[in-house]
């Protein structure tokens, strides 16, 4: 049963390997609804793998995957969508030449009698959802997305990943391409998801960022969890010592020798 | 492109087109908005690279006073119904090529799939063997070319290979077909069409006042379409184009009409291929705007990797679009075998191809996918058949009608490939 006190999504000793590299090895790892959990480690620590499985673009080797309590098999996109998970990816995905509205509803549009779009409810839906989440700079939802900076478009590939009564936005390394002011922006557009009681994942190789805008810090390193941190006991020092220098509970490459020794 | 008009008319839908795409949202209840700012926006977007249909109504214009003035028959009521069948069969099956560059992919074999569809046409409806209705060796010869688009889409997608091999090879193919079903048929190949009602479909014209009846309905059509669109985007407290706007759009759209067939009944009448052009173009155009199948060609465009992700399945859409093409080209090829009252060999040859995806760029669909509209079809077939009248009249030799037709088209991609870059320099595409 979901309480209160159970996590929106609970990994348990989740692993995955490609051909000889073990991507990730019995990682624990979770999130609670209205948390922000940022993800954290060096290139190759098994963020990306993390989340593309949970995305469902390949599932795990091993372990289990708890969603609001109950264990569930997340075998493709359309599951993990079905169960509430939307990832908002580094490039975006949006279509340049299509307006705010059209990017937002892609591929589900509303229709009228099944055949004519529905342009002035999917309109004011938009707006209603970006005007939730206080999205202030668009000019116009009609605005090709072509037209938009790097924290517009940022805006508008989170404004989409809610819109559909998601319950965990996963963001991948979502300031890495923005100014001073525009991070200032899409790290306040995190805070007021978890604000809206979703939960949701922040990959980011910026401390910074992540001391602004996690409650939690969940750290890699080379496939493991190495650490897992709350913001307001932790120092960004702490952090990096895990990042380059954590325990590893199974060493790469080892198992032979671990064999032979037994 | 969410608001696309229906363009029925030329110059109306080159005004409607010219709209900005944006307007602003402004604060909440600022609904309505003044001419002055439409034309002052509308003046920012052609700065900016988009140009909409401004180079066709600026081409148009050149053509008319340079034509007229070089050749005293270009202008006469006679000449303008003869532009009109020309412009016909290239509108339609740039129709369906402006589909393809809309995925951003391209149809090189549409003008020998066009000569196939008519060529099957006219083999069924030989009157001894085998004699098939006319209605029956259509719909025959419709299927055939759309399978044509679907058996060239199938090894594109499955396969993988680039629409620009794929279709070329369905060039030479289709056009080996063409030779070997006319010279198989008749030792001189050129096969005659002895139906009536084939024959009229482009050399017959409407009545008087059945002229008069179309263009009435296309311009009530287009008014009811624009003014509820206007009433419903206000009902729900959205932002509308000014009241002003949408009575001189529709103004503008009922005097080119009514001139258009004012001028065509002075000669023999509005040809009945306009209207079955017409037919297709409010058609395809009401569903490259309005449905989502329309959204998610313009998607898989713009990016086909933001479509897969979106849930789009965008083999299916192409699939579906060089199903158009094809489709359009046989109804195309039909048109030009009914005008020529006769396949021969060397049908869908020529230039054809050239005119056709010349007249969908011309008209504004971009080379680099996701950006134009169906209208543009028309706006294009316009421009090239007016100068390919033009030149005739003149007399020009084959050779220099080549090199200036070939300008043309090279003209209007760099006008492309130019607003495209003033698009990119504002950090736009």
């Amino acid at each position: 049963m979901a309480t209160a006190d159970t996590p929106l999504l609970e990994l348990r000793g989740v692993s995955k390997a490609f051909g000889a590299v073990q991507a990730l090895y019995r990682v624990d790892f979770e999130v609670r609804h209205g948390e922000v959990m940022a993800l954290v480690g060096d290139n190759g620590a098994g963020k990306t793998t993390l989340i593309k499985s949970v995305a469902g673009i390949y599932p795990f080797d091993e372990g289990e995957v708890r969603f609001d309590g109950e264990p569930v098999d997340i075998h493709g996109p359309r599951d993990a969508a079905k169960l509430g998970i939307e990832v908002v990816y580094q490039d975006l995905a949006l279509a340049d030449n299509l307006d705010v509205v059209a990017n937002m509803f892609l591929g589900r549009e509303r229709t009228r009698t099944g055949l004519v779009l529905d342009e002035s409810s999917m309109e004011r839906s938009a707006r209603e959802t970006l005007d939730s989440l206080s999205v202030t700079t668009l000019r116009s939802v009609r605005q090709a997305v072509a037209g938009l900076s790097g924290g517009q478009r940022q805006a508008v590939a989170v404004a989409k990943s809610v819109m559909w009564e998601s319950k965990l936005v996963i963001l991948d390394e979502p300031t890495a391409a923005l100014g001073v002011a525009q991070t200032r922006q899409v790290l306040d557009l995190v805070r007021r998801l978890a604000e809206h009681d979703l939960g949701v994942v922040i990959i980011s190789h910026n401390l910074h960022d992540v001391f602004e805008a996690a409650d939690r810090i969940t750290v890699l390193r080379l496939g493991q969890r190495v650490a897992q941190l709350r913001r307001s006991e932790t120092t960004q020092q702490e952090v990096v010592h895990a990042i380059t220098a954590g325990t590893l509970d199974h060493i790469p490459g080892m198992e032979d020798a671990e064999v032979a020794e037994a | 492109m969410t608001e696309r008009d229906v363009g029925l008319d030329p110059t109306a839908s080159a005004v409607a087109d010219s709209l900005p795409p944006a307007p602003p949202q402004g604060e909440e209840g600022a609904s309505q908005e003044t001419l002055t700012g439409f034309a002052h926006r509308w003046w920012q977007g052609i700065r900016a690279g988009e140009l909409g249909s401004l180079p066709i109504v600026v081409g148009l214009a050149v053509i008319v006073v340079v034509f007229g003035l070089l050749d005293d028959t270009f202008l006469t009521e006679r000449n303008f119904t003869n532009l009109l069948l020309q412009m016909a069969a290239i509108a339609t099956i740039a129709i369906g090529v402006v589909f393809v560059l809309l995925i951003g992919e391209i149809d090189l074999s549409v003008a020998f799939v066009s000569a196939v569809g008519g060529v099957v046409m006219t083999l069924l409806l030989r009157p001894d063997d085998p004699g098939w209705p006319w209605w029956l060796a259509i719909v025959a010869a419709l299927l055939c070319t759309t399978a044509i688009g679907f058996v060239q889409a199938l090894v594109i997608t499955k396969a993988g290979v680039p629409s620009f091999v794929v279709t070329l090879a369905g060039l030479l193919i289709w056009s080996g077909v063409v030779l070997i079903l006319t010279t198989q048929a008749s030792s001189v190949g050129t096969i005659r069409i002895q139906d009536s009602t084939v024959i009229g479909i482009a050399n017959d014209f409407l009545p008087e006042v059945w002229g008069w009846i179309v263009g009435g309905v296309a311009v009530i059509g287009y008014a009811l379409s624009q003014l509820y669109t206007a009433r419903s985007r206000r009902a729900s407290g959205l932002y509308g184009k000014p009241l002003s706007l949408i009575v001189l759009q529709i103004v503008g759209l009922a005097v080119v009409t009514f001139a258009a067939v004012w001028y065509c009944n002075k000669d023999r009448g509005v040809p009945a291929a306009i209207l079955i052009l017409l037919v297709f173009l409010v058609f395809w155009s009401f569903i490259a705007s309005r449905t989502r199948f329309g959204r998610h060609v313009y998607a898989v465009g713009g990016s086909a990797e933001a479509s897969r992700r979106a849930g789009i399945n965008v083999d299916r859409v192409r699939i579906a679009v060089f199903m158009i093409s094809g489709f359009m080209a046989g109804v195309g090829g039909i048109m030009l075998a009914s005008r020529l009252r006769s396949v021969a060999t060397n049908t869908g040859g020529g230039n054809l191809l050239l005119l056709v995806i010349a007249a969908a760029v011309i008209g504004g669909t971009s080379l680099f996918g996701g950006v134009g509209r169906v209208v543009s079809a028309l706006l294009g077939a316009l421009v090239i058949a007016s100068i390919q009248n033009g030149m005739d009249l003149l007399g020009l030799a084959s050779g220099t009608k080549f090199v200036i037709t070939g300008l043309v088209l090279l003209g209007a991609v760099l006008v492309d490939a130019y607003a495209k870059r003033r698009r990119a320099a504002r950090g736009v595409v």
